[in-house]
């Protein structure tokens, strides 16, 4: 999605790689974080962004155009900081070699079971910030969005 | 069962981030821009998940996974109202035009 000009075509391609990304959180046995992503992103906020892409710009443009700037010294940017995590990765291989569990001690059960005892036990008070912290942004939300009355 | 290497998902996960990174400073649409937040917050997602992968028994990857996907839609919401906001006062979201409005 970086290198399309076409903000329509970053979008689908944003769509790829969250779907994508919910496969890969199958693969890591973490399948109501998975379907929650689908849920929220996949359904939520990619629905969202294409609505703001409709709603903001002219139907008479013949496509929707989002020229690059500084592309040279932004990918240096991004090239270099990807180079310094890639040789934290790799050398951190130390700390990074946790013995993986065994297969059998978490394979073939759903984690959601876990992740709903945790979310009323350990994380309730994350978890009403959280609720708190989303009531107060829809609420922004809607009152930004709402054309104003007055003068 | 396959076994993915933990260094596998993390070099995703700064791929992911790095390409976040240089969509937010390349590009010049604001929605572009709300994207690369997005892949940036899905890096940090597989990252928070691949941990939790080699600690299973206190599930705090995921759980934290699942609040950092409510903050970020409560973020997309709140943005794109934004940039609504924006268009209907500059005519435009390419975030080089947004100037302060002329006089009149």
């Amino acid at each position: 999605m970086v290198y399309t000009r076409n903000v329509l075509y970053a979008a689908f391609g944003l769509l790829v790689t969250l779907l994508a990304l919910a496969a890969i959180f199958v693969l890591l046995f973490a399948d109501f974080v998975a379907l929650t992503q689908l849920m929220v992103y996949v359904g939520g906020v990619l629905v969202l962004i294409l609505f703001g892409i409709m709603l903001s710009n002219r139907v008479a443009d013949q496509a929707i155009q989002s020229e690059s700037v500084n592309f040279f010294s932004g990918s240096l940017a991004a090239g270099m900081l990807f180079s310094w995590l890639l040789y934290f990765i790799l050398t951190a291989e130390d700390g990074l070699k946790i013995p993986a569990p065994a297969n059998g001690s978490i394979a073939a059960k759903s984690s959601i079971t876990a992740i709903g005892i945790r979310l009323i036990t350990n994380f309730a008070l994350p978890f009403e910030v959280t609720s708190f912290i989303l009531l107060i942004a829809l609420m922004g939300a809607a009152y930004i969005s709402t054309p104003e009355k007055h003068d | 069962m396959i076994d993915i290497p933990l260094t596998h998902i993390l070099i995703l996960g700064a791929i992911l981030f790095s390409l976040g990174i240089l969509a937010v400073i390349t590009k010049r649409h604001a929605i572009v821009v709300l994207m690369g937040i997005e892949l940036i917050f899905n890096a940090a997602n597989l990252n928070l998940v691949a941990f939790n992968r080699y600690q299973p028994d206190t599930m705090g990857g995921q759980v934290f996974t699942l609040f950092v996907m409510v903050i970020a839609a409560a973020e997309t919401a709140v943005a794109l109202a934004l940039v609504l906001k924006v268009y209907q006062y500059f005519n435009t979201v390419n975030l080089d035009q947004v100037r302060q409005p002329s006089q009149d």
